[in-house]
């Protein structure tokens, strides 16, 4: 009887080439040789340190969504939390607490925020998409609630350094290696530990998942707490680096976050994407906004450009894999 | 004699790699039920297809009416009268029945495009007279049962005037009424001249309905025969290609010590007070009509749909199980009925699927050990003879017998000891078939305890050594060994008196 074939995965380049991350990776090495010859002052290297400062609160928040998203799930509360935690923290902070004390209850806050959402998605079943709708205008109002339309600022010099200090004396910014190191984290978890492969089988099919023994629930409240502390966390980077708070800070980043998972190549649907487009992703964008940001273009091209990424990349993997599988039928 | 309705002649089909079918000629009279069989993989779906518009023919021709055809697309075979009614009927659950028969072809005023409602109900109505009169056009359909379903596809088959009616697999998740009240109507279809393509793998079913049998094997067709010439054995000879010596190859096992005792298990509505012991080296028939509650029950042990009460014993012990990871803890697995949905993860490949309940058996502490996995993945694919182009091939591009394999070998990776089948070979052709049951005859032998639900009645009594019957979720009967006859299990399980 014929069996199954043990050979092993051949490398293929069309395969290769087919990949997601790899597509991205082509786009970012283009960009910037085009970049790079155009621009001066590009290759700076206290520039391009200097410029990681704005990826890296969406950037570690985007790990975790990663995760959740690859589950089939969504959480489009974050930028929420980041404001409802920083707010928490300035509140305390502006009432006499110890600036690191008001940090732990920033992160407290996060946290709580997050597991709030996973416990009320678990045990009620419902769309996460639904559930972290409601709460995005939940958490965002009781940051209003507290601040009302007040900013608060002079946080000890202490503080600033989450947001702003550097490594000692070198050029590295201090939330680049925070970032870099939960990046890696993120990237070892997914794609070696059975936590990873759990993650990628809830998102595949759920009902298969919890009746091979998966705690399904278990994963989903840890996922969102985890969220929610580093929403949390993000907040704190934030409200340091800017040097002042409002219950508005951080406004849609929940969004631009999901944008920079989906241009990762994690699919909306679930089960499919990998940490290591997501890490391009992250990359990417922010190259753009920094290289950009020479040429005087505003801000709100940078929208443009981002939505057009999404749409472009998307458009040439489709056409790659049309293009291939046409190509294997004709043979 | 009736006249040729549909004639395919020299027809092959061509896909990249594969002839699917190959020089076949066929014929389809008016007023006869025509069944098709033949393995998974033989060519009977590729044929509708072609019938129906939705493939186009490599070669050959096909004539219809006398006429020589070609369909531009699937919508032109309809229109011309060509209906095809699939397993799962393919409707919209939230609209009523009217909305659904009259989908894609509804009756409006031609100046305002108004839909003229009563028209559309007045007709339902009267469609639905003669299939079941209990169906009333304003219900939704998602209040119907699946033999309900199907009869409101019949109806839109009907209300498009349909000459040729292809039936695939419907009788597959019908219960045995069910089944024939739907025979009853095909007769009357029948009567009326409209001519039926009746696919189906329960060669009981084809015996009771169909006029002419043609079999099927690997793309060519094998002979077309009056269904008066055949027998099962011929029917089966016909389909493998070889005698298949033994469907059933039940060893016989001593029973060992009791591993898994269930008393007084009741779940609101679905079942009540089951109680019942499984032994090692047991094979426990569980017998029932579809939506008797065994599936409930299954589910509810193993820690999926809890239970309101009851008591579940293992090795002794009283236990309590709240989800499927408990039960997988303590040596329980479940394979389930409707296995691409809970049974597999079909987007993703063979290894991935066998090691998710054993994840930690093949980690350190967390961490995946890929090598680990892959030699557990082939050494149990091996076991059950997979066949695959390799062990990173994604399970859904394997046939239906080969993804039940998989669906078995994960379990069997793991430490579980009692083994719940739930419709084990549940559309699965016959060669198939025959290796899950050694299977499943083998492990019992190994000191497995399996419980088999399973609704034919050939598989039960060929393969069980005690028999449990369930009507509208009670436990009706219990057979021991030798006990049990044909009647008296259908007996039992069409109604609660002993």
């Amino acid at each position: 009887m014929e069996m199954i074939d043990k050979s092993k995965k051949t490398f293929s380049v069309k395969s290769f080439f087919l990949r997601w991350e790899v597509l991205l990776l082509l786009i970012f090495i283009v960009y910037n040789i085009i970049i790079i010859f155009t621009t001066p002052y590009y290759l700076d290297i206290n520039n391009i340190f200097d410029m990681t400062f704005i990826f890296t609160e969406k950037g570690l928040v985007a790990l975790i969504m990663a995760f959740i998203i690859i589950t089939g799930n969504v959480d489009l509360s974050v930028a929420s939390i980041m404001g409802l935690s920083s707010v928490a923290m300035a509140a305390s902070y502006q009432a006499g607490v110890n600036i690191w004390a008001a940090f732990l209850i920033g992160l407290l806050i996060g946290t709580s925020a997050g597991f709030l959402n996973g416990m009320i998605i678990t045990r009620l079943s419902l769309p996460a998409i639904i559930i972290t709708l409601a709460t995005y205008s939940f958490y965002r109002g009781i940051a209003y609630v507290i601040l009302g339309n007040e900013a608060v600022s002079g946080f000890t010099k202490k503080f600033s350094y989450i947001g702003q200090g550097y490594i000692g004396n070198s050029p590295v910014p201090f939330p680049l290696i925070i970032f870099l190191i939960i990046a890696v984290i993120s990237i070892i978890i997914l794609h070696r530990t059975t936590f990873g492969r759990m993650v990628y089988a809830i998102g595949l099919n759920e009902k298969a998942a919890f009746a091979s023994g998966i705690p399904i629930k278990k994963i989903k409240l840890l996922l969102f707490t985890l969220s929610g502390f580093m929403s949390g966390f993000a907040g704190m980077i934030i409200t340091s680096r800017i040097g002042n708070t409002r219950p508005n800070i951080a406004t849609g980043f929940e969004l631009e976050i999901i944008t920079i998972v989906i241009l990762g190549g994690v699919m909306i649907t679930g089960g499919v994407g990998n940490m290591w487009g997501v890490f391009i992703s992250i990359v990417l964008i922010s190259t753009i906004r920094y290289g950009l940001g020479f040429h005087n273009v505003p801000g709100q091209i940078m929208l443009v450009v981002t939505g057009g990424l999404l749409i472009s990349s998307i458009l040439i993997n489709n056409f790659l894999k049309t293009f291939v599988s046409n190509r294997v039928l004709k043979r | 004699m009736a006249e040729n309705i549909l004639e395919l002649k020299n027809i092959s089909k061509q896909f990249p790699g594969v002839l699917a079918l190959d020089g076949v000629d066929f014929d389809l009279k008016e007023g006869e039920v025509h069944a098709l069989v033949g393995e998974n993989g033989a060519g009977k779906s590729t044929l509708v297809k072609i019938i129906t518009g939705i493939y186009k023919s490599t070669e050959g021709n096909i004539i219809y009416k006398g006429k020589e055809i070609e369909w531009a697309n699937p919508l032109e075979s309809v229109m011309e009268g060509i209906a095809a009614i699939y397993q799962e009927p393919t409707i919209f659950p939230d609209l009523n029945v009217a909305e659904n028969i009259f989908m894609g072809h509804h009756k409006f005023n031609k100046y305002t495009r108004k839909i003229r409602w009563k028209e559309l109900y007045d007709k339902t109505r009267e469609l639905m007279k003669n299939l079941n009169p209990n169906i009333k056009p304003k219900d939704r359909i998602i209040g119907l049962s699946l033999a309900e379903r199907q009869l409101v596809e019949i109806a839109k088959a009907l209300s498009m005037e349909a000459k040729i009616i292809i039936m695939d697999e419907p009788t597959s998740a019908l219960s045995i009424s069910e089944s024939e009240e739907l025979f009853s109507i095909i007769e009357n279809l029948k009567q009326d001249g409209k001519a039926i393509l009746f696919i189906s793998h329960r060669l009981e079913d084809v015996f009771v309905v169909a006029d002419r049998v043609t079999v099927f094997r690997d793309g060519k067709l094998i002979g077309t025969k009056d269904i008066k010439d055949v027998t099962n054995e011929s029917l089966i000879e016909m389909m493998v290609g070889r005698k298949v010596k033994d469907l059933f190859p039940k060893i016989d096992v001593k029973q060992g010590k009791e591993v898994l005792r269930i008393e007084n298990l009741s779940k609101k509505g679905n079942f009540k007070n089951v109680s019942f012991s499984l032994h090692e080296g047991e094979i426990l028939g569980f017998y029932g009509l579809v939506g008797a509650g065994r599936t409930e029950v299954a589910k509810a042990i193993f820690g999926m749909d809890l239970a309101d009460s009851g008591k579940i014993f293992i090795r002794g012990k009283e236990k309590k199980i709240r989800n499927p990871d408990q039960a997988i803890e303590m040596g329980l697995a479940y394979v389930p009925e409707n296995r691409d949905e809970e049974g597999i993860i079909l987007d993703t490949d063979i290894t991935t699927n066998i090691s998710l309940p054993i994840l930690e058996s093949v980690s350190n502490f967390g961490w995946l050990d890929k090598n680990a996995e892959i030699k557990t993945a082939n050494k149990y694919s091996e076991m059950l003879e997979v066949k695959a182009s390799g062990l990173d091939q994604k399970v859904m591009n394997l046939s239906g017998g080969n993804k039940q394999k998989v669906s078995l070998a994960k379990w069997l990776a793991s430490k579980s000891k009692i083994l719940l089948f739930d419709e084990p070979t549940k559309g699965i052709d016959v060669g198939a078939k025959a290796a899950v049951h050694k299977f499943i005859s083998e492990l019992a032998s190994k000191g497995f305890a399996i419980l088999m639900i399973s609704s034919e009645l050939p598989e039960i009594m060929g393969m069980s050594d005690n028999i449990l019957v369930m009507h509208e979720g009670l436990v009706t009967n219990y057979f021991k060994k030798g006990e049990a006859t044909r009647e008296k299990i259908l007996q039992s399980a069409i109604s609660d008196k002993k």
